[in-house]
């Protein structure tokens, strides 16, 4: 019996590249490779800001940080889809910046920012200054339009309140873009680094010991009128970042779980038990077998979420797939990459405690793969 | 290799098949089409495949871009890309001699003799010769390389004694390939094979018919007990038997494509599933509206996505660059296997009508899905079962080391 996907995929997206895509894949491949060798990866672990100030600057150097900001803004004037494969290679290579945090920062001021705050901010994101996004809640509902954070109107401007987590590196941030209500309606805040008081901001202890996050106290902030982005426009960018980052997220998780199964495959080649490699044995060739064959899919998906990016209804059906694809394969891999070190496994100088802690990571921010597939149910039933 | 076609010869083909197939592909015939070359069990459904694939060679629309001295219609392959397009719209009935224009037609022009070239080419694009494949046997099924039956030279003749079994139309064949051994000589068990384009109708030979999980007939058993062929039928020299094998297998598994056209599975609509699921009901309610069996479909609806991604993919070079084989090589596996599952799901959306059998008046869409789960085995047990599909994934793509 075959199948026909034809029908399923008039609904769905199919696949396609650029040029531009895979020149960037190609520098992506080198760069990483050569800037973050795992032994400097766990160098940065212990380190405090967590990623090499040096390495950021040659990113926004390569012109990264504006490959989808439009020329008129300084960037590149290209998508999402030719960010994606960057991704890729950061997550094979365990890179972790700010980047994808700057990267959908910019996203959201283009999608709901005036000519003022895109004008001001998109030509310093492209040069380097970070970005980033403050969203999540002590609620830890995914649900990006559940804020319970407050802006009030206070003389010219508003007075904020409230808690934000996972805002990542926000500590080197020159902006952060934080969600609030306003009178019952969710709006994006534009808040300065020199708005931030002392002690407004607790370094938080995360899964993924690469990255690093920060809780924000907002009680005592203020911002003037014009931080606000525009309120018609609020949904429009939420819906932008979600996709944005989830895309983002996938693209890194594919470079991860390729990681995961190279990293696991050399083991299953080198080391002996019963006088045979283990690798030899099936109950761990083929499970890992099978953590090949989801990548690849994962991977197929995660690239028809770059292509279809910001196509009206089939692009968000690609990146939710991309997604909860990624997270499963992830997952997966990472597992059984843990399982099949033994005792070495669970040793933290074991690699696959470090794809571990990523994946978990992942699923953790926008969105789980039932989370996704959820979402899926109410796109495509 | 004839000149790519414009746009416009393209469409004007098209819409000359359209017209075809519109005209020509049957109806309903009153009696059970096999979905697969796998399932043909009676003489009417034989005849009646046999006649069909005959009928849509002879409109040109098999074979198009297979060479015209053979038998072939000598014109580019998108030709006849769009002759099967068009033939699935219309949902005709299988290509019924899969093994011939699907494997072992591919092999022979591929590197077979001239004389091989004409002598069988037309025949199996024509129906009028069907071909079945002698590898499997009693004692060594994935282990094919330690196949066992023997081919001794014999002044002009090889004589053959053995079995071999689960043999598709092996009682309906006038010529298998091959794989049999004529040495136990050589470094190791695959240097003694040889490939052979053997006749089914030699004294000698016997087949009976293997009834099936599905109750249907469609394999045989085959024996051989000194039967006589031509030695010219030996393919290559003796002892290549183990790489021609391979090279047919590269066929079967869709690695490789060079199809004379048409298809030999009737393919299962992924949107078919969903329907299904729409009508059944769970506590008076909609299936679908059952959060853990919504959530279950829509994985399925993921992995349907992947395959259809991975096929385009396969095909894009820079977006498969760090594993080059991969795609390929997992393609059987993935889509198998995703296949099994999917049918066998669909079978529990069933509730209490999950009990009915194929040709009940009350089975849904006359059992039409519990012969595809059933079915769905001949695929990831037929062509390698998955398990060995994975031991190929690990070792040639993964480079993980061989079990022994
Ligand atoms: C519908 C159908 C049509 C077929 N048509 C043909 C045909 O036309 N011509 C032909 O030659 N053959 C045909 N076959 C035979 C098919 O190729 C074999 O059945 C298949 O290769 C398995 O061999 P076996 O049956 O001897 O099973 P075995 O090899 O005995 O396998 C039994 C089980 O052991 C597992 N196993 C075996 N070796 C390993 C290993 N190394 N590692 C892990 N697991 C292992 C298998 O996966 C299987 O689950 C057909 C089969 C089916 C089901």
């Amino acid at each position: 019996m075959a199948f026909s996907e034809e029908n399923l995929a008039n609904h769905l997206g199919g696949l396609g590249y650029s040029e531009e895509q895979i020149e960037l894949m190609d520098v992506a491949t080198s760069f990483c490779r050569d800037k973050s060798p795992i032994d400097k990866v766990r160098k940065l672990m212990a380190d405090e800001r967590g990623y090499d100030a040096q390495v950021w600057q040659e990113i926004a150097e390569l012109g990264w940080l504006g490959i989808a900001i439009p020329e008129a803004h300084g960037g590149v004037g290209l998508s999402m889809a030719e960010v994606a494969p960057i991704a890729e290679q950061m997550g094979r290579r365990l890179l972790t910046t700010p980047f994808a945090t700057c990267t959908v920062a910019a996203q959201a001021l283009l999608a709901a920012g005036d000519e003022v705050q895109c004008g001001e901010w998109l030509p310093r994101i492209v040069a380097g200054e970070i970005a980033t996004l403050a969203l999540s809640e002590p609620h830890g509902d995914w649900t990006l339009s559940h804020v319970e954070a407050t802006a009030k109107p206070n003389g010219d401007g508003y007075a904020l309140s409230g808690t934000k987590q996972f805002v990542a590196y926000a500590k080197d941030a020159a902006l952060v873009i934080a969600t609030v209500n306003v009178d019952g309606a969710v709006r994006l805040a534009l808040i300065e680094q020199s708005a931030i008081p002392d002690g407004a901001l607790r370094r938080e202890i995360i899964v993924d010991e690469t990255r690093r996050t920060y809780e924000l106290t907002l009680d005592g902030i203020t911002i003037p009128a014009s931080a606000l982005l525009d309120a018609g426009r609020s949904a429009t960018a939420l819906g932008q970042i979600e996709l944005a980052s989830a895309l983002l997220q996938a693209a890194e998780m594919c470079g991860g779980t390729q990681s995961a199964i190279d990293y696991t495959v050399e083991y299953l080649k080198t080391r002996k038990q019963f006088g045979k490699l283990i690798g030899e044995y099936q109950a761990l060739k083929h499970p890992i077998t099978n953590a090949y064959v989801a990548y690849e899919k994962a991977r197929s998906h995660m690239l028809s979420a770059a292509h279809n990016f910001g196509q009206q209804g089939v692009g968000e059906i690609a990146v939710r797939m991309a997604k909860a694809s990624a997270d499963k394969a992830y997952s997966f891999a990472a597992d059984r990459a843990v399982q099949f070190h033994g005792g070495f496994g669970f040793t933290h100088d074991c690699d696959a405690g470090l794809y571990r802690r990523s994946a978990i990571w992942h699923a953790s921010q926008f969105g789980d793969a039932a989370w996704h597939r959820a979402k899926l149910a109410d796109l495509l039933f | 290799m004839a000149t790519r076609p414009t746009a416009a010869e393209l469409a004007d083909y098209e819409a000359q098949a359209d017209a075809w197939f519109r005209e020509n592909t049957p109806k309903d015939p009153g009696f059970m089409l096999p979905l697969t070359f796998m399932e043909v069990s009676t003489d009417q459904q034989f005849e009646f495949l046999c006649a069909w694939q005959r009928k849509v060679y002879e409109a040109g629309y098999l074979g198009a871009s297979w060479p015209t001295e053979y038998g072939g219609g000598g014109m580019h392959p998108d030709f006849q890309r769009i002759a099967t397009k068009v033939m699935k719209k219309y949902d005709g009935p299988i290509m019924l001699n899969a093994i011939g224009i699907g494997w072992a037609g591919p092999l022979i022009l591929d590197i077979g003799s001239e004389e091989e070239k004409k002598k069988y080419i037309k025949g199996m694009l024509s129906a009028e010769d069907i071909w079945c494949q002698g590898f499997s046997e009693p004692e060594n099924g994935s282990d094919l390389g330690n196949a066992q039956l023997k081919a001794v030279r014999d002044g002009d003749e090889y004589v053959l004694n053995g079995s071999k079994i689960w043999t598709s139309l092996g009682d309906r064949a006038k010529y298998m390939i091959l794989l049999a051994r004529t040495s136990n000589e050589g470094p190791n068990k695959y240097a003694g094979l040889s490939f052979f384009l053997a006749p089914m109708h030699a004294p000698g030979i016997e087949t009976r018919r293997i009834k099936k999980l599905t109750g249907e007939y469609g394999f045989v058993q085959c024996f051989f007990t000194d039967a006589r062929i031509p030695a010219e039928c030996l393919m290559g020299k003796e002892g290549d038997g183990w790489q021609i094998a391979m090279k047919t297998l590269e066929y079967e598994r869709g690695a490789k494509v060079n199809l004379a056209g048409g298809y030999f599975l009737k393919e299962l609509d992924a949107m078919g599933v969903v329907e299904l699921a729409r009508q059944s009901q769970r506590g008076g309610k909609a299936l679908l509206d059952d959060p853990v069996m919504k959530d279950r479909m829509i994985d399925f609806m993921i992995d349907i996505q992947a395959l259809n991604l991975n096929n385009q993919r396969r095909r894009m070079g820079p977006l498969v660059q760090d594993r080059p084989m991969g795609l390929a090589l997992m393609n059987k596996l993935a889509r198998t296997e995703m296949i099994r599952e999917l049918t066998e799901f669909s079978l529990s959306f069933q509730g209490t009508r999950g009990g009915y059998y194929v040709d009940d008046p009350c089975a849904v869409d006359n059992g039409y899905w519990h012969r595809s789960y059933l079915n769905s085995f001949s695929a990831t047990i037929g062509g390698g079962t998955s398990e060995i599909q994975r031991n190929i994934v690990a070792e040639h793509v993964l480079g993980l080391p061989k079990g022994r």
